[in-house]
């Protein structure tokens, strides 16, 4: 540490900030911050051009991951996958907001794991299947919710599918994440296999299911809490209509 | 080898380059000419990328970047199934429509782990290197055969398909790869060392549960900088993950990495950048906070960090 150290190339870093910060197109900001970088780190125009495509030539397996699966989905998608999948979960509408939620967790994050990250998502599933399916299972029981509380039940669904996708795909050993960190570790010199990267990957997606978990069964129990105290004579309303 | 990576990349050039090809041909696209040319740029990278100059893939990929950060990628019509087709076709394949959709991760698992030892005359059937993508790609033409026998479709509606998800995906397919190569471009220009720098000569890494603390925390933190995993795990792991973490105390490099990528999904979860993330489903769900998700995430990822601070330390 005795050399001195060059920090103008943070200033790539300064510019990822800004151009986020002032919503730009991401490719834009990030070809943008490459030149930023090479530029502060003194390189030649040619030198920039030249690391970019040969870090581009070499993580082609990011997409690859994402492209090649698609023509399948597609197809599958075009003779109603979408559909018969929606009308498959739905038979779980009986339980509580905050069981369906862990349910729906686990779903994600073990089909998740398993390469399927296309089964879940904010457009396909979670807006027109799990948030109404959730709001409807705690409606049955302490009729129409508060705002805030009804805000905090759809944004927790949200975010049920972001915690099971996150804590889940990289556990997949063909992922995209994985690819990348055994490419980054390789150009350091470690040769890791990326079925063992995978593996150490498991305490961690546990616990994020428990801690989740947890969570979302305290939710359960606010419901309760917080309800009966706004209609204390019927705390359950009309158990019959499901 | 008998079945190398490099037939994947020709074979994603490929339907690439088909996609490109009917995107131009699209006259429902009102931007068809800069979309075709930003899905031919890169179908050009997959086909024949290793061998051109780097310095003219990288003009490529800023043409590329020009290109999407002016709004020129655009997406056509395309024709489904009616309402009342999809439903009968659900009806009647019903749960055989899972088999080749779980198809795609049981051969690719089959492969990396049984295919990988096979030799056919001495030479490995899969490439060694990249054993696991190349059981990806078989396994999604195996589930693509499975798809169109099953649904009587043809594999040129097939490519209309992937075609159409490709164009919804826009740039955000590119995306990824943008981010990785700006990894190892902060690499090579010594992002990684002055961030290690500015960690090493203010933080004492000489307790082993600071230098783990200092990893994690900062790839949580450089991940909401950047709003992704992926552009934080270079540097931080550069900077701090293998010359600290294995190169003083030894640790294993899986587990650093493992442990280390999903710290930076806890970042994930914190910041408005993965607005992928956060901020639409905010916004598809109708919430009238935008950081609603956000603020219901919270909890969770700072409870993952601690988690992720205690096992990094007694697992490395």
């Amino acid at each position: 540490m005795q050399t001195a150290i060059n920090l103008w190339p943070l200033l790539g870093v300064l510019v990822i900030i800004i151009g986020f910060v002032l919503r730009f197109n991401p490719m834009l900001v990030v070809a943008l911050a490459a030149l930023a970088t090479g530029f502060a780190a003194s390189m030649p125009l040619q030198t920039i051009l030249a690391t970019i495509g040969t870090g581009f030539i070499k993580t082609r397996t990011l997409p690859l991951i994402i492209l090649l699966p698609l023509a399948v989905i597609g197809l599958l998608e075009r003779h109603g996958l979408r559909l018969h999948a929606q009308n498959w979960i739905a038979r779980f509408t009986r339980l509580t907001a905050g069981r369906l939620l862990i349910a729906y967790l686990f779903v994600r994050e073990t089909t998740a794991a398993l390469g399927l990250t296309s089964l879940g998502g904010h457009p396909q599933m979670v807006r027109p299947l799990l948030a109404p399916m959730a709001e409807g299972a705690a409606e049955s029981r302490f009729g129409k919710l508060p705002e805030a509380l009804r805000i905090k039940l759809l944004a927790l669904c949200a975010a049920t599918d972001n915690v099971g996708l996150f804590f889940g795909e990289d556990i997949f050993v063909a992922f995209g994440a994985i690819a990348l960190m055994h490419t980054f570790l390789l150009g350091s010199g470690i040769d890791v296999d990326p079925m063992h990267i995978a593996f150490w990957g498991i305490p961690t997606a546990i616990c994020a299911f428990v801690i989740h978990a947890i969570r979302l069964q305290r939710f359960d129990r606010q419901l309760a809490r917080e309800l009966q105290s706004i209609a204390p004579a019927s705390p359950t309303v009309q158990e019959s209509a499901q | 080898m008998i079945i190398s990576i490099q037939y994947l990349y020709w074979l994603a050039g490929v339907i690439l380059a088909i996609t490109a090809v009917m995107t131009v041909s699209d006259k429902s696209n009102p931007k068809r000419w800069s979309t075709g040319l930003f899905w031919g740029l890169f179908a050009v990278a997959f086909l024949v990328g290793e061998r051109l100059p780097p310095e003219v893939v990288g003009a490529g990929v800023l043409v590329m970047a020009l290109i999407a950060g002016f709004g020129g990628v655009g997406f056509g019509k395309h024709e489904n199934l009616s309402t009342k087709a999809s439903r009968e076709s659900a009806g009647r394949l019903g749960n055989k429509l899972f088999i080749p959709a779980l198809a795609i991760p049981l051969v690719t698992v089959i492969g990396a782990l049984f295919l990988k030892d096979i030799k056919l005359g001495g030479v490995p059937l899969l490439d060694p290197a990249n054993s696991t993508f190349v059981s990806l790609g078989i396994g999604s033409l195996v589930a693509l055969a499975l798809a169109c026998w099953l649904t009587r479709d043809t594999p040129v509606q097939a490519m209309r398909e992937s075609r159409r998800l490709t164009e919804a995906l826009g740039w955000a397919l590119v995306l990824p790869q943008m981010l990785a190569m700006l990894g190892l471009l902060f690499n090579d220009a010594g992002v990684g060392k002055a961030v290690a720098h500015l960690a090493t000569a203010y933080i004492d890494m000489d307790f082993r549960l600071v230098a783990v603390m200092v990893y994690v925390l900062g790839m949580a933190l450089f991940t909401i900088i950047m709003g992704n995993g992926f552009a934080a795990f270079p540097v931080m792991t550069g900077g701090i993950g293998v010359p600290v973490l294995v190169g003083m105390y030894g640790a294993n490099p899986a587990v650093m990495a493992a442990i280390g990528m999903f710290s930076g999904y806890c970042g994930t979860l914190l910041t408005p950048m993965a607005a992928n993330y956060n901020i639409v489903p905010a916004a598809l769900l109708e919430l009238p906070d935008k950081y609603a998700v956000i603020k219901a995430q919270v909890p969770t990822a700072l409870a993952m960090l601690v988690v992720n601070i205690v096992l990094l330390y007694v697992l490395m």
